[in-house]
């Protein structure tokens, strides 16, 4: 009797702890039907399911998407598993997540015709040593954005590569709870973007040969505004000097090529200890929102954005800008680190503020949306920062950092 | 012999209306409601819904019922039907959708060719359980006799009526509800009372079968009467029908701010002289949604008029070009002031 009991105990408990380990793991090879058996295990994978990906190509002629919470899509390295939509006949992203807290690693998404990765009110999500590439370089045939989670709270971006997409390579929007960090960002129209977001830290990433390197962006007329509150900071911001590629009439096709790290509208964002070497339009710029716009919820202005202490050159020698002879001509050859368009909220705080000792240059417009031709540019006169406010509670949650391992 | 006369008859009176459905009650072969509340069946057959065989004659309980606008899916024909559990109704919620009771079904069923040459491509089932509404693909086989469960889609090679030979994209379990989610719950689209025709609506009343003829200010216009009446409320229908699933706040493209509902009154909300968001080459070099009087300079157009997977609008359900719903739109954009 006693025996039968302990028995069943036993049992019992060893059916307990196996709960957790029986979470599934679909694993899914390269070859024939590759596209309908990885979708099949998109769906029918259960929360806490890892669907696993074989190394080698495959070769996809639909979108993927995921709609399950809490699974893991892992595959054997960026460089080892690649998703291939070079014959892409469908959808309008590579691989689309719709569900919360999932974890994407350790593969890559090739040649996507529209976006690389999207993931849309997808809470908690990791993007771990993924890669997103256009392979035939920068052109204005490629997809939009490379990684793009949008409307999510708790966005974690870790160990990316992007490169070639036409409008941004890593694009967070309308997001809060966001951290972008060593990530690789090249050959893009913008390298990374935070747009219409909150709480976003940009740490240790590599940002290079793209028209701009980081863009800080807010926009009128979206669902979700109000961006702020952004710590951009041990970035290396060179080289972004690739001829702008992307479409005609997106917001970043008027960001100049040689725009280092740009902010438009916002409020407070924090600038230190980047280098920024070789944007030969602006190391930094910061500027109001340009168009005419009529959503009364939107301000279009930089609130207290600060450039406190960088490793920034002497500053820009072949702007892309209206009249770059005469303003090279003005300023003695270079134009100084600091772009403005010297507008600022007129009821509210300052718009920039400017580590001591870096010079800047300002287009001294006189109001939001005019146009660059009636700028009268002369020296920069910013304040320097002051105390920096606390960034408590900024970036991913740690939840998602421990997924990392 | 007697019975099989009875279900014949049942069957004719389905297909010819809501009439006297109530009578019909469930019959040998008729719909198997477990299958509706849980579970996927690998089969459509294991509904019930249909008889069995190549007829897709639907069973007693099954209500055929049309839209005044329908969503164009490369020019397929669609077969739509309504299953509701024995003993309710539907309730009528104002302009939009009815309320449908749990254990209702709505059954689509996606046709190519006439008369005999009709192949059977797809039916996509939306099932209401007590948990929530639940979207299943199934495709046809070639012998028209079955179909199968396809929660991963797929896709067909075959000819449109206008002619073009396309790979035709079932739709995978996860993009059924893309489109249908609206606050990340799956719902309807089709069934609006102002995209219902009225008829149908006061006949489903009068059989008891919906608890009263929903009031409507403006019903969308019958899309089969060409191009007669004005561009507007054609446009706007089709607008509303074809993209607002997605277009809308709450919808899979919220993101973008366009709203294109039948009932949005803002210019700015429906595109006009608003700058894309996240368009990127689905702009096409051009800089608004909308320009009014200049259809060629309108982002929505283009994106209409392409089946180019990245540009093409909408995103899912269509790999050719819709030149009856560009042509509505075109003329809305040229005559807008």
């Amino acid at each position: 009797m006693a025996m039968g009991r302990i028995a069943f105990l036993c049992a019992g408990a060893a059916l307990a702890l196996a709960v957790p380990a029986a979470a599934g793991v679909h694993r899914v090879e390269p070859g024939e039907g590759a596209g309908e058996r990885l979708q099949e295990a998109l769906i029918l994978a259960e929360p806490g399911d890892t669907v696993e990906l074989g190394a080698g190509r495959f070769v996809l002629t639909d979108g993927l998407s995921l709609d399950v919470d809490n699974v893991t899509v892992r595959g054997a390295g960026p460089h080892l598993t690649v998703l291939d939509f070079t014959g892409q006949a469908g959808a309008g992203e590579g691989l689309l997540v719709t569900s919360d807290n999932v974890t994407l690693r350790d593969f890559a998404v090739e040649n996507p015709r529209g976006d690389g990765i999207k993931s849309k009110g997808a809470d908690n999500i990791v993007y771990h040593r993924i890669r997103v590439t256009w392979t035939g370089g920068p052109k204005a045939e490629n997809g939009a954005y490379g990684i793009y989670p949008v409307e999510s709270t708790g966005v974690l971006i870790a160990h990316a590569e992007v490169s070639g997409a036409s409008d941004a390579g890593i694009y967070v929007g309308q997001s809060r709870a966001i951290t972008v960090r060593n990530s690789v960002a090249t050959d893009n129209v913008a390298g990374i973007e935070i747009e219409n977001s909150r709480d976003a830290l940009v740490t240790r990433n590599y940002v290079s040969r793209n028209t701009g390197g980081i863009l800080v962006f807010d926009l009128p007329g979206l669902p979700v505004m109000g961006g702020g509150n952004v710590l951009v900071t041990h970035n290396l911001v060179a080289g972004n000097n690739t001829p702008n590629f992307a479409p005609p009439g997106n917001i970043v096709a008027a960001v100049p090529r040689g725009t280092g790290i740009m902010v438009m509208a916002n409020e407070k964002v924090w600038i230190e200890g980047n280098v920024v070497q070789d944007n030969p339009t602006a190391p930094f710029m910061v500027v109001a929102y340009t168009q005419a716009f009529e959503d009364p919820r939107y301000n279009p202005f930089p609130r207290e954005v600060v450039i406190a202490g960088n490793v920034v050159d002497q500053g820009a020698s072949d702007p892309d800008l209206p009249g770059a002879p005469l303003l090279l001509a003005a300023f003695g050859g270079t134009l100084p680190p600091v772009l403005s368009d010297g507008l600022r909220d007129p009821a509210g705080a300052a718009a920039l503020f400017v580590h001591e000792g870096l010079p800047g240059w300002s287009l001294n417009l006189a109001r939001q949306g005019q146009s660059l031709a009636e700028a009268r540019p002369g020296p920069l006169a910013a304040p320097v920062p002051g105390a920096k406010w606390s960034l408590d509670g900024i970036g991913a949650p740690a939840e998602l950092e421990a997924r990392l391992k | 012999m007697r019975r099989r006369l009875a279900i014949l008859g049942a069957a004719a009176l389905a297909l010819a209306g809501a009439h006297a459905l109530r009578a019909t009650a469930v019959v040998e072969g008729g719909v198997n409601d477990p299958a509706v509340l849980s579970g996927t069946p690998k089969t459509l057959s294991a509904f019930g819904f249909f008889r069995a065989g190549a007829s897709h004659v639907p069973n007693p309980g099954i209500i055929p019922y049309t839209l005044n606008t329908p969503l164009w899916s490369d020019g397929a024909d669609k077969l739509r039907f309504i299953y509701l559990p024995p003993g309710k109704q539907l309730a009528e919620g104002g302009e939009g959708l009815l309320r449908f009771p749990v254990g209702s079904a709505i059954i689509k069923t996606f046709a190519f060719g006439e008369g005999a040459a009709r192949r059977l491509i797809e039916t996509r089932v939306l099932l209401h359980r007590a948990e929530g509404w639940v979207a299943l693909p199934y495709r046809w086989n070639t012998d028209q006799t079955e179909a199968t469960l396809a929660l991963a889609g797929g896709r067909v090679d075959l000819v449109t009526p206008a002619g073009e030979a396309i790979s035709y994209a079932i739709p995978n379990k996860n993009q059924c509800k893309s489109c249908h989610s609206k606050d990340g719950q799956v719902v309807p689209i089709g069934p609006q009372a102002r995209n219902l025709p009225g008829e149908w609506l006061k006949r489903m009343s009068a059989s008891g079968l919906l608890d009263r003829v929903p009031q409507i200010a403006s019903s969308l216009p019958d899309w089969s009467s060409k191009g007669e009446g004005a561009a507007a409320p054609r446009a706007r229908a089709y607008l509303d029908v074809n993209c607002a699933h997605c277009h809308q706040p709450g919808g899979a493209a919220s993101n973008s701010g366009l709203d294109l509902r039948w009932e949005q009154r803002d210019p700015h909300s429906l595109g006009v002289m608003k700058r894309p968001v996240a368009a990127g080459r689905g702009a096409g070099g051009l800089l608004f949604s909308i320009v009014p009087g200049r259809p060629d300079e309108s982002i929505l157009l283009y994106r209409m008029e392409s089946a180019d997977p990245g540009v093409a609008m909408p995103e899912l359900g269509r790999s050719s070009v819709d030149r009856e719903g560009v042509a509505a739109v075109r003329q809305w954009i040229a005559e807008m002031q």
